[in-house]
């Protein structure tokens, strides 16, 4: 349990901060560091609400230590602002697919990885890439079409580039 | 309010968790208001009782919803009379836009007119020389924006109102999107748990590990980072007792209380289970002995001749609300005031129960309303708040966050209850199919559990319609009916789950209907509305659903794809749905698709109707193949999403859903989907299969998962 200083990049920025090493970085996030978009859902990875990329690729803040991801970039939803992200959280808006709202920032985390790997995923692989990522409210279906209009809209932004 | 740059802001008095009241509320407003759509924004209202629910506590009469008698119209008046003095400000039981309806459409009228006459008075010509439009007055050649006349309009108090006529709606009954879309795919701060005040600490709570455990002995020794540990007593709104840590991070108490040994008593309940519960539940709801809800020719006569009776058990489990973001509540107690800031779907109690716990004046507490990261009913209660402000009491001066893990929120819920319906049924003949019905069933009293725990006098006592609603408060015209309810004691705390009652009567009744339409030999479509000619707004929604789904009559199974039907009336609204199901996958079936038909009334937000449909559908789907809290040794079993596991994406099947046009009165949709689900779902198991499944959730036995 004894503190040590982690300093680590978040969304582009330096950060620092004394915490145990063992501390999931959703704690470090949300309450060492002030970044409130990941959010806390089960504390197992069984349910996504707290997504964020570690270098580029997902993961599950709530059982990554803290110490694990030293020195590397962490990108929560605050700092999503590259044209896929802008792409995925427009089509959200559009085909209204949050409820509450409180699971969407991972959601949007998880389609945001897929279409960085897929650029015109089936709906299988939606399935297979956003199943870990559990709504209460039951978004899946607009979830499904939302990822789908995102990938259309970057295609077609990149055909007119 | 209207600022003086023209931007509407609509003070709403009824909490956003999820269902889309924000969007609609708005719409009603800006309806009558002229505003530009674009210039609308909501924000959470005060407390006050002006904006008491009405159409909630109306709903809990235990009267036939067709019935409309004087002494039905006069109870309903005499009780919407108590209502607005009581002054509850609820958001549950689908009574929002029913609530609002007039009341909201009235203010923007109101609000309209008083622009006219500014801008009348302005250009000095008579108010109906002035027309509102987009956000302007228009006179003639001239226009005022909206944004220069508030300061004035604000003093003006117009008189009555006219409201438009359907004909003439340019917002209502569009398909606008969402106002909150944006900012929660930000993953904006909206949330309880998004609250951040200056100097915070955070507290993690190890709760009773078992119904009524107190803790015995505790290590309550400081460590690094973390500011208090505690024991800390029920504050008598539900929560049990509890070991605190109050820390720097929610990490720092939560470690603390990992790392030290607490003992606890031994639970007065130990012995309990939901196997004796269960047992219990069955035997009661064997003897027709329970509380009559509805009572019309003689049953018991008419079963006790008939050559042809059917009967059937049905049982339903606990289920756990699970909403995604934990219960939670920040308190900060200062000179003897208190603020707290929290998701709650009834400002009022929450209030109250803060006051009581610090016992201070109402009026010395202040809650801010926050985004529900989920409601469903579980943050009707407010025994995490409670708790919030009896921790808080604790270290004056500093806001503290109390957050639940998911674990303390599944095993400490006000669950759905556990229930058994029993049903028989004398058949008849095509024209009147089933001649006499009986139902009763046995369960705890959710809405009466609730109530006394927030301490509602109303509804703390007397029958609890919630218990056997589903039942007896069909459209169906039955030969003769009798439907009792047993109220069981069982200290596991029961309360307001979506759909509430009708989430398991309806699988009871739907499935038994199904059964009987089988042993009849007919169709159960036309079994069904043959029963309905009395009530075309039902069979209109059946027909509907039977249309869009390509209703086999005669229950073949085409393509490995055998369909199932059920009806439900709930909060006002009518939904039909057909359930698609097909082999395959670990549980011997799959679900492939649900098509629904909904009469609601005339659709305020159409495509927020279908949303609230296909969350409905999805939540419904979790209840009828995976939900169960199970009670062993006097504590909840469950504890996480592997162990209580909610529908996912790739399990999801093809949701459509079909509005039937209507110009009447807006009714519930936040929860008349999801009842039919179950019962669609088991008859069309019942088909495709040959297996009867009359428990929830819906397992086929090893040997039928081929």
């Amino acid at each position: 349990m004894n503190p040590e200083r982690i300093e680590l990049i978040v969304d582009g920025t330096p950060a620092s901060l004394d915490a145990p090493p063992a501390m999931p970085l959703l704690w470090a996030l949300r309450h060492g560091l002030g970044h409130t978009g990941p959010k806390f859902g089960c504390g197992m990875a069984l349910c996504g609400a707290c997504t964020v990329f570690v270098d580029g690729k997902p993961v599950r803040a709530c059982v990554t230590p803290v110490g694990s991801v030293t020195g590397q970039a962490v990108t929560t939803i605050e700092g999503l602002d590259d044209p896929v992200g802008a792409a995925v959280q427009a089509a959200w808006a559009a085909a209204s697919v949050p409820q509450c709202g409180y699971c969407q920032a991972g959601q949007v985390m998880g389609a945001v990885a897929l279409l960085r790997a897929t650029t015109r995923p089936s709906d299988a692989q939606i399935d297979d890439a956003m199943r870990g990522h559990l709504c209460r409210c039951g978004a899946y279906p607009r979830i499904r079409a939302a990822i789908h209009a995102a990938a259309e809209r970057l295609a077609t932004a990149g055909a007119d580039d | 309010m209207i600022g003086a740059d023209g931007v509407v802001t609509v003070v709403s008095p009824k909490a956003e968790m999820g269902q889309g009241i924000t969007t609609a509320l708005a719409m009603l407003v800006a309806e009558e208001l002229e505003c530009r759509w674009e210039d609308v924004r909501v924000a959470p209202s005060p407390i006050d009782r002006i904006y008491g629910n009405i159409a909630v506590v109306v709903d809990g009469l235990p009267f036939h919803p067709d019935a409309d008698g004087p002494l039905v119209r006069s109870m309903r008046w005499l009780t919407a009379k108590t209502m607005r003095e009581l002054g509850v400000m609820m958001t549950g039981g689908s009574s929002s836009v029913r609530d609002c309806w007039e009341i909201a459409r009235e203010a923007g009228a109101t609000a309209r007119v008083a622009l006219l006459e500014a801008a009348a008075a302005r250009a000095g010509v008579a108010v109906s020389e002035c027309r509102a439009s987009q956000g302007r007055v228009i006179i003639g050649e001239q226009s005022f924006g909206y944004g220069e006349l508030a300061a004035d309009a604000a003093t003006r108090r117009p008189g009555r109102v006219t409201l438009k006529e359907p004909a003439a709606f340019t917002i209502i009954g569009r398909d606008l999107a969402r106002l909150d879309a944006a900012e929660k795919a930000r993953g904006a701060p909206l949330f309880g748990l998004d609250v951040r005040i200056d100097g915070m600490k955070y507290a993690a709570v190890v709760m009773a590990p078992t119904f009524g455990a107190v803790p015995t002995q505790v290590d309550t020794a400081p460590a690094p980072g973390v500011h208090a540990v505690f024991t800390l007593e029920p504050t008598g709104f539900g929560d049990p007792a509890a070991v605190v840590a109050v820390a720097d991070t929610w990490w720092h108490a939560r470690e603390a209380l990992r790392t030290r040994g607490i003992t606890w008593s031994e639970s007065p309940h130990a012995g309990l289970s939901s196997e004796a519960i269960l047992a219990d539940l069955r035997e009661a709801a064997r003897e027709p002995s329970g509380l009559p809800f509805r009572s019309v020719g003689d049953t018991e006569e008419i079963l006790a001749q008939a050559t042809r009776v059917i009967e059937a058990t049905y049982e339903a489990p606990y289920l756990a609300h699970a909403t995604m973001e934990p219960m939670n509540a920040t308190v900060r107690v200062t000179d003897g005031t208190a603020e707290c800031w929290v998701g709650t779907q009834v400002p009022g109690f929450a209030r109250k129960a803060v006051a009581q716990v610090l016992d201070f004046d109402e009026g010395r507490v202040t809650i801010h309303q926050r985004a529900l990261g989920g409601g469903f009913g579980r943050r009707l209660d407010v025994d995490f708040i409670a708790q919030a402000a009896a921790i808080a009491k604790r270290v004056p001066g500093v806001a503290v966050q109390l957050l639940w893990s998911r674990e303390d929120d599944m095993r400490h819920d006000a669950y759905r209850p556990a229930a058994v319906g029993h049903l028989s049924a004398a058949l008849g003949d095509a024209a009147q199919p089933i001649r006499a019905i009986a139902s009763h069933s046995a369960s705890q009293a959710p809405f009466k559990s609730y109530s006394r725990r927030v301490g509602f006098a109303l509804t703390a006592a007397g029958p609890d319609k919630t218990t056997a609603e589903g039942t007896w408060d069909q459209p169906y015209a039955f030969g003769a009916i009798r439907s009792t309810h047993a109220e069981r004691d069982v200290p596991v705390p029961v309360g307001s789950w979506r759909s509430v009652g009708h989430s398991h009567q309806a699988f009871f009744v739907e499935s038994f209907l199904d059964e009987c339409a089988l042993a009849a030999g007919r169709d159960p479509l036309a079994f069904r509305l043959a029963m309905l000619e009395a009530h075309p707004r039902a069979a209109a929604v059946l027909r509907l659903a039977a249309e869009r789904a390509g209703w086999r009559a005669d229950g073949t199974v085409v393509d490995g794809v055998a369909q199932g039907l059920a009806l439900h009336w709930s909060f006002g609204s009518l939904v039909a749905q057909v359930a698609e199901v097909e082999r395959g996958g670990p549980d011997g079936f799959r679900v492939r698709r649900i098509v629904s038909a909904v009469d609601c009334g005339l659709p305020v937000h159409p495509a927020g109707v279908r949303q609230q449909v296909e969350g409905s559908v999805v939540m419904g789907l979790t209840a009828a193949l995976r939900g169960a809290v199970t009670v062993t040794g006097g504590a909840v079993v469950q504890g996480n999403f592997h162990e209580y596991p909610l529908l996912r994406i790739d399990e999801c099947p093809i949701i459509e859903t079909h509005l039937v046009a209507s110009d009447a009165v807006p009714t519930g949709i936040g929860e008349p989907a999801l009842p039919p689900v179950a019962p669609a779902v088991a008859n069309a198991i019942a088909r495709l299969t040959g297996v009867r499944l009359r428990t929830l959730p819906l397992r086929l036995p090893a040997e039928a998962r081929v």
